[in-house]
Formats: C-alpha cells, sequence, structure tokens
C-alpha cells in the first residue's frame, strides 16, 4: 500500500519534472533542444570545435511531449484510484470523488509552488470532446431497459420540470440577491443570472454515481436519479446555450422565448433520432461480423461516437444521442457478436468509462488553483443555499404529484436521497469556462467551484450516515413483529401476482406492441439468420447439469445456529432472524441492489441463482419441472436472444420460459425452422401459425424472462 | 369504447356484479377485456394454465397458491363473475362508505381482504393455519437462501407471537390481531382496479 502511494508521488514528481523542462510560456526555446546540432548560438563556440559525433545518449522530450503527458496523467489518476481501493478504512468514509479531487487539488498546489503561474486546466473541448462520452456511453449501454422505461415518465418529470424549476428559481433568487447587495454585485445582469442558475443547476451524472457506488440503493430510486441525471443533461445544456444566445442578442422578445422553447424539444428530440439512427446502422453492421470477430467491437464505440460528434455537429443533445444509440444497438449487437467480443465490449466500456471519471476528478482538483478567483460572500453563499433550497422544494412538490400516479410510490427517504444527492460535478465546471467575457465571470467560475467541492466533499461524505440514520429512525419507530414481517412479505408477493393476473392497462400495451413490431421487423432484419432461431435450451440445461454435478451449493449465512425446534430463541437469534427475512424476504418488490458499482460488470453471483429459477417451478407442480426438460427442443429461438443482457444469464432464465402447454409447442416447432427457412415477412406471417397464441406466449415468455432478470439482479 | 349499453351485454349480471363488488362499468369492461384475452381459446372460463403463461405470475413463489385462490374448491375452472370476484378483494378500500351503512360487505373490505390472505396460507380449508402449513409458505419465499432449522426456528417463532390460545396453530382471529398494526388497506390494493 505504502508503494503505491510512494509510487504515485514518484509520479507527480516526474510530472512536475516534464511540466518543469517545458518553460511555462509554452513554446520550446532552443535550449530544450538536444544539443546535438551545434549550431547553438549560447554555446555556438564550443559545439563548433567538438567533432559530429553520434550522440550515444541523448533526451528529446518534445517529439514525445503531447502523448507522454497525457499517459503520466490517467496513469496518475490510475494509481490514486489504486491507491484509494487499498487504503484500508478510508473508502468506508470518503468517496471516491474526494479522494480524486484532494489528489488533484496536491497535485495542482505543487505545480503551482513550483512553476508560480496556474496549472493546466481542464479544456472544455477536451472535457465535452474525449472526457464525458466514454461515461455516457457507458452509462447507456448499461441501462437497465425495462426499468428506465416503466419509470420514464417519473423521470422525464424530475429531469425536465425539474430542472426548469431549479434553474428559474436559482437564476431568479440570485437576481434578486444581486438586487440586494447593489454595492458589489450591481452589474450582474438578469440574464446573467439565469445563465448561472442553469448551468449551476445541472445534476451531474459521474459525481452522484460515484457517491451511490458506497450506498445501499434501491433498483427504483438508483435509476431514477441516474435517468434523470442523463436527460437533465439535455434540458441544462439547451437552457445554457439559450441564454447565452439571449445574451448575445441586443434584446429578448417573446418571440425569441417561444423559440427557445422549441429549441429544446427539437434538440431533445433531434439528439434522440439521431442515436437512433446510428443505433440501428451499428445493430445491421454488426450482423456482417461474423468473419471478422475482432474488430466486432470496434464498431460499436466508432457508432456511439460518431452519433455523439454528429449530434454536437448539428448543435444538438449529444449525450441523448450517445444513451439512445448504446440503448438502441445493445441487444441486436449482442446478439449478433461473439461472446468474447461482448466481453471485450463490456470491459473496454467499464475501462475507458472509470478513467474518465477519475481524470475528471483529478482535473477538477487540479482546475481549481487558479490565479482568476473573485470572491464575494453573499453570492457564493447565497449560491449554496439556494441549490440545496430549490433542490429540496423541487423535489418534494415533484414527488407529491407524481406518487399518486405512480404505483410504487417515492418514499420519503428515497426523496431525501434525491434531493440530498444532486451533486454537481465537472459539467457545471465546462460550462462555467464557456461563458463569454464578462467583468463578474472570475466570480462565477469561482463560486462554480466552490459549489462543487462543496456536494461533493460535504454531501457526499454525508449522505450515507444521514440515510442511515434516516432509515433506522423509521425502523425504531416500529419494530415490526416476526408475523408481520412474514405476512407482510406474503401479502407483496400476492399483489405482485394479482397485478401480473390483471395485467396493466396502458402501460405494457405499448410495450407489447413494440415488442411484436421488434420480432416481427427490426430482429429479423438485424440479426444474424444463424442466431435468430437457435435454441439455447440444450445449452443453457447443459450448462445448469454441470453446475449441479459440480455441487455449487449456495452456503447459508451462518449467523443463527439453533439447536432444538422448541427452543426460544434469544435476542441476538431474533435479531440475526430478522436480518436474514428482511435481506432475503426483499428480494421481490424492494429489489435491493448492494453498491451499484459502475467499475465491476455485474459479474454473476448468480451463478448460485441459476438454480433458482428450477426450485421455483417446482413448487408449482410437477409440470413445469418436467416440462422444462423434455421440452428444449421446441423453445422459440427469439426468446433467449434479447434478453441476454448479461453473459451467463440467458441461459439460466430460457429454461424457465417454456409455456406447457404443447399446443404452443408444436405451433413454435413449425415456426422455429420455418422462420430459419424462410426471411420472406409474408411467410413469417403464414409461419406464426397460431399468431396469437405465439405472441402472448412470447410476451407472457419475454415478461417472464426481464421480470426474472430483475429478479435475479441483486446479491 | 362504444355505448355502455351494448357493451355491458356482453357480461352477464352487470349491474349485480357492479353492485356486490363496487367496480365502475369502465372497470368491469376492461376486466372483462382482460379476462377475454386471458382466455384464449375462447371457452367463457379460464382454467389454471391460462393463468400459468402470465411470466411474472410463473416466478411468484407463491404464485401457485394465487392461482388455486381463483379457483374455489374443486372447480377447476372459473367464470367471469368468479373471477371479478376475487379481483374485488383488492380494490383500495373506499373508507367514505362508513356512513352509508352498507348492508354487503364490500370484498374490498379489511377483513375480506385478510381473509383472503389467510386463505393463501390455509390451502385444507381448516380455518387455522398450522406450523406445516407456515413452513410451507416460508419455504417457497425463502427458498434456498436459508436452511431447514433456520426455517423451523423461524415458523416457531412466529406462531409462538401469533398464538394465544396456545393451539398451535393460527386461527383468522389470531392473524387479524397480529396484523392489526399494519395498513392492510394500501398494502393489499392494487392501485388502478379503484
Amino acid at each position: 500500500m505504502t508503494a503505491l502511494w510512494t509510487l504515485s508521488l514518484l509520479l507527480s514528481a516526474s510530472l512536475l519534472g516534464c511540466l518543469a523542462v517545458t518553460s511555462p510560456d509554452g513554446s520550446p526555446l532552443p535550449h530544450n533542444l538536444p544539443p546535438s546540432l551545434g549550431t547553438n548560438s549560447s554555446d555556438g563556440s564550443l559545439s563548433v570545435d567538438l567533432p559530429m559525433a553520434l550522440r550515444v545518449f541523448s533526451m528529446d522530450y518534445h517529439h514525445v511531449q503531447a502523448p507522454f503527458e497525457i499517459v503520466l496523467w490517467i496513469m496518475l489518476a490510475s494509481l490514486a484510484k489504486l491507491g484509494f481501493h487499498w487504503s484500508g478504512r478510508v473508502p468506508a468514509v470518503v468517496p471516491e470523488s474526494c479522494v480524486l479531487i484532494m489528489v488533484g487539488l496536491l497535485v495542482g498546489g505543487v505545480i503551482y509552488g513550483v512553476r508560480h503561474s496556474a496549472p493546466p486546466t481542464l479544456s472544455a473541448d477536451a472535457f465535452f470532446l474525449f472526457l464525458l462520452p466514454p461515461i455516457v456511453l457507458d452509462a447507456g449501454y448499461f441501462l437497465p431497459g425495462r426499468l428506465f422505461f416503466e419509470n420514464l415518465g417519473t423521470i422525464l418529470w424530475y429531469a425536465v420540470l425539474g430542472t426548469l424549476w431549479n434553474v428559474l428559481g436559482i437564476g431568479l433568487s440570485l437576481y434578486g440577491v444581486c438586487l440586494l447587495a447593489q454595492s458589489s454585485l450591481g452589474d450582474v445582469s438578469l440574464l446573467h443570472c439565469l445563465l448561472f442558475g442553469s448551468l449551476i443547476a445541472a445534476v451531474d451524472p459521474v459525481a452522484v454515481l460515484s457517491v451511490f457506488q458506497e450506498m445501499q440503493v434501491n433498483e427504483q430510486l438508483h435509476i431514477l436519479v441516474f435517468g434523470e441525471s442523463l436527460l437533465n443533461d439535455a434540458v441544462t445544456v439547451v437552457l445554457y446555450k439559450l441564454f447565452e444566445s439571449f445574451l448575445r442578442l441586443p434584446s429578448v422578445s417573446g418571440l425569441d422565448v417561444l423559440l427557445g422553447g422549441c429549441r429544446v424539444v427539437v434538440v431533445g428530440i433531434g439528439g434522440l433520432c439521431v442515436g437512433l439512427f446510428f443505433g440501428l446502422l451499428a445493430a445491421l453492421t454488426s450482423r456482417f461480423t461474423s468473419r471478422a470477430q475482432v474488430i466486432a467491437p470496434l464498431f460499436v464505440f466508432l457508432y456511439s461516437y460518431l452519433s455523439y460528434l454528429t449530434s454536437e455537429m448539428l448543435h444538438l443533445s449529444g449525450i441523448m444521442a450517445i444513451v439512445t444509440c448504446a440503448a438502441t444497438m445493445k441487444q441486436y449487437v449482442e446478439a449478433n457478436v461473439s461472446e468474447r467480443s461482448n466481453t471485450s465490449i463490456q470491459y473496454f466500456l467499464k475501462m475507458w468509462s472509470s478513467v474518465s471519471e477519475t481524470l475528471i476528478f483529478i482535473f477538477l482538483g487540479v482546475s481549481t488553483i487558479q490565479d482568476i478567483h473573485m470572491w464575494s460572500w453573499p453570492f457564493v453563499t447565497s449560491t449554496l443555499l439556494l441549490c440545496l433550497i430549490w433542490r429540496a422544494t423541487g423535489v418534494l412538490l415533484l414527488t407529491a404529484f407524481v406518487n399518486k400516479l405512480r404505483r410504487n410510490a417515492v418514499t420519503f427517504r428515497d426523496q431525501f436521497i434525491i434531493a440530498y444527492g444532486g451533486l454537481r460535478g465537472a459539467i457545471c465546471f465546462s460550462l462555467v469556462f464557456l461563458i463569454d467575457d464578462f467583468p463578474k465571470k472570475r466570480l462565477f467560475i469561482t463560486t462554480t467551484i466552490v459549489v462543487i467541492l462543496f456536494t461533493v466533499f460535504v454531501q457526499g461524505m454525508t449522505i450515507k450516515p444521514l440515510v442511515e440514520l434516516l432509515y433506522v429512525k423509521r425502523k425504531k419507530r416500529a419494530l415490526p413483529t416476526l408475523s408481520e414481517e412474514i405476512h407482510s412479505r406474503l401479502i407483496d408477493h400476492l399483489v405482485a401476482g394479482i397485478e401480473d393476473v390483471v395485467g396493466y392497462w396502458g402501460q405494457h400495451y405499448w410495450k407489447d406492441k413494440f415488442e411484436q413490431f421488434n420480432k416481427k421487423y427490426l430482429r429479423r432484419f438485424l440479426i444474424r439468420n444463424d442466431r435468430q432461431a437457435s435454441s439455447s435450451i440444450l445449452r443453457v440445461y447443459q450448462e445448469l447439469e454441470r453446475r449441479e454435478q459440480r455441487g455449487v451449493e449456495e452456503e447459508a449465512p451462518p449467523i443463527v445456529d439453533p439447536r432444538s425446534q422448541g427452543r426460544p430463541l434469544l435476542p441476538e437469534e431474533m435479531e440475526s432472524i430478522r436480518r436474514i427475512l428482511s435481506r432475503n424476504l426483499q428480494n421481490f418488490n424492494n429489489k435491493q441492489t448492494p453498491a451499484y458499482s459502475r467499475h465491476t460488470l455485474h459479474q454473476d453471483t448468480l451463478v448460485d441463482r441459476t438454480r433458482k429459477p428450477l426450485y421455483r417451478h417446482q413448487s408449482l407442480g410437477e409440470r413445469y419441472s418436467y416440462n422444462t426438460i423434455t421440452h428444449f427442443q421446441g423453445e422459440d429461438g427469439g426468446l433467449s436472444e434479447p434478453q441476454r443482457v448479461r453473459t451467463g444469464l440467458s441461459r439460466s432464465h430460457t429454461v424457465c420460459s417454456i409455456s406447457p402447454r404443447s399446443t404452443l409447442l408444436d405451433s413454435s416447432d413449425s415456426a422455429g425452422p420455418a422462420q430459419t427457412r424462410s426471411m420472406d415477412p409474408k411467410a413469417a406471417r403464414e409461419d406464426l401459425v397460431s399468431p396469437k397464441h405465439q405472441e402472448t406466449m412470447e410476451r407472457a415468455a419475454r415478461k417472464h424472462l426481464s421480470f426474472v432478470l430483475e429478479n435475479e439482479k441483486q446479491q | 369504447m362504444g355505448s355502455s349499453s351494448s357493451s355491458r351485454n356482453k357480461i352477464p349480471n352487470a349491474q349485480e356484479l357492479m353492485h356486490q363488488t363496487g367496480f365502475s362499468s369502465a372497470h368491469l369492461l376492461r376486466l372483462h377485456d382482460r379476462f377475454e384475452s386471458l382466455d384464449r381459446d375462447n371457452r367463457g372460463y379460464l382454467s389454471p394454465d391460462d393463468f400459468e403463461v402470465l411470466g411474472g405470475l410463473a416466478m411468484n413463489p407463491i404464485g401457485g397458491r394465487i392461482i388455486e385462490a381463483f379457483f374455489s374448491s374443486g372447480q377447476d375452472t372459473v367464470d367471469f363473475s368468479s373471477f371479478v370476484r376475487i379481483l374485488a378483494h383488492f380494490r383500495p378500500t373506499d373508507r367514505n362508505r362508513n356512513k352509508e351503512g352498507t348492508q354487503q360487505e364490500l370484498p374490498s373490505s379489511r377483513t375480506r381482504k385478510l381473509k383472503f390472505a389467510f386463505q393463501l396460507y390455509d390451502l385444507d380449508r381448516d380455518g387455522k393455519i398450522s406450523r406445516e402449513e407456515l413452513l410451507q409458505v416460508l419455504r417457497a419465499m425463502l427458498g434456498l437462501q436459508v436452511t431447514e432449522e433456520q426455517l423451523q426456528s423461524i415458523a416457531e417463532r412466529a406462531i409462538q407471537e401469533a398464538d394465544l390460545d396456545k393451539d398451535d396453530a393460527i386461527s383468522f382471529d389470531e392473524f387479524k390481531k397480529s396484523l392489526e398494526k399494519m395498513d392492510i388497506d394500501t398494502k393489499m390494493s392494487v392501485s388502478f382496479l379503484k
């Protein structure tokens, strides 16, 4: 551990050395060039005498300067990250982003001390073009689609309306503050305040997610915050550009505001369309990669980046484009490319986004050390307060509305997490640098940095303890008895079952329609012929058999060790039983995910879980287990492919998805091979012999599969 | 959705159903559509395998019991009115109706809800949840995660807590009492069945 720290110190030292070698004004002075040329005027007299011998050892730093420095920065960032994870108890207390910023501050401070000028800052271009796309791409690729679309209404509600509320609120109140403090802040106009409000209201996905890693959040909360932070970027950037263009106009009329509103819509939907286009293109391309499998992952990255760049070029929302592109291409690409390519894609995505994020935080720290700070107590403190207040009120109000329409209400604890977890990050930082110069720009920069540091450090570090405090308090008020817990869970399962029986009117209607469209047209077009109807059931079954033979046993938590049956339980045992229950029984509805970590793939802790589905079926009676074994040939190939979200996951699930109806299996039997034979849509229509049966079976099975996926995505 | 009179004609005893269950006619119609979509062969009644194709239900640990709850003793078909009556248990409770002094207790009342839940445990319909029945449910819900001894001790403790007359089984009244602090009305309702 200490070795790592010394190594990173050495690295920073070398970085400083490199920076010291290059002069502060950037242009390479002649005395830096290797003195091999011998034409240097300063010591020309000396060199003329020496023969032109071959240099055995020389250094030419400028030849490699740019890539060398970049690599050194990345190396520094990664070593800091490594050091963080090895440093004992620190990760429990301090989120990674904080440590990285501190390292950045340190390095920046040292550089400043050495060179007596500002260290290199994060240029907005570098940020938006190189550092942000990998993170957003990673987010989009691993977006849990079903959960996202189920909560899409709420997410949009928070993202669009919430951001608007925050922007307008903060902007207008800040203007009020500026009016009050006329003496020092008099020259900050309303538009400036609104501009500032728009960039400071942006909740940053990078910062938020890095804090959530250490916290236990359930899936629903995670997708709400995450989705909101993704989508609100679109709104923020649009508003920012809008206000900026308003600033450049001589006057702002009502028409301009209206046009601005239209602009928001165009930008959002435009980004979406660009993303869709490139996503489908990528899916189509991946169809043909069977003969050159090694470069298949490259297409994923190329097309996504292309979609980002294209939409940035057209002044549309690049973030929405890249997220849409990734989410669209995912299911088709995963079906088309080999397992290894899939793994490569996933690992590369994780790696790049991780590096990106680390670099961003380090640079945030480094860029804080500047000459250009301007401080103003009223402005800074009021900004901080207003950010907190407006976000809290916004979340409370919006949730009050949205809970009426939602099935799973957003609890108070969730609301607190959403409100308090609104961390600002690098996006605000870059946007503030992009403002056209005006007298108070430095004030804005300083304030932004303060807000970012405050939210990341103070809120980031305290959110976990506060949440636990809240949670514990709630539990202490009414400690449920064991009976209550058991019955309560039973009722949860019951209600979930009834909801399945009743069906969700409206909500799943469109989803089913889309699935039908997907199956009929998109998949046939975009997925390789031989992958469409192949039965992975046999593979799955064999895999499961193998695992059972290997005797993969899930170890029961060895906390409780009751000796006899009729003995009354001790309080500690009671507590541990309660813990087991609350941990285990919440599988169904609450779906707690332990530390969602963006930096590890969800390597299947699901090895043990693969047995569960079979077990559950046995509870329904003999029929199921029998059917899963004997009817594997009849499976409709389309089932496994779209749901192969994680490698290995689909295998367990295709087993369970077989419907025991023999009539359907017959029809699917005929439909299966028939599909491989003909790609003709007309023939396909004939092939879907009992279309209603087929579709509903698949619909049921797919719902089944995706349901199982959600269920299994936990520890 | 067409004129209400003609569509209500599709549903036998619509008025009576509405009165007994408290559903509105729009809801009744939607439930009828759902019934028809579940009933693939258009037989006019549902059988257990119609339910089993529902993916979520199949994965539900107590899915089998829920399905069985629809089929009252012995029969293996459920027609629309029984379907609706069962689902009526899950309507959100209408608390303002107390002043009317309804002659008939609606299925969505708290007691009826609890009775429904009770019957999920009590498969042999003897009016009591025996230790074995409780164990079965626990086993289904907890699955592989807990050992058999732990299951036994959990069941033991649960019965100890609830069993007031010490007959080693939980009667319906004891069941009700153990859940008196729980907000069954909201917990056991499906909001869009209002």
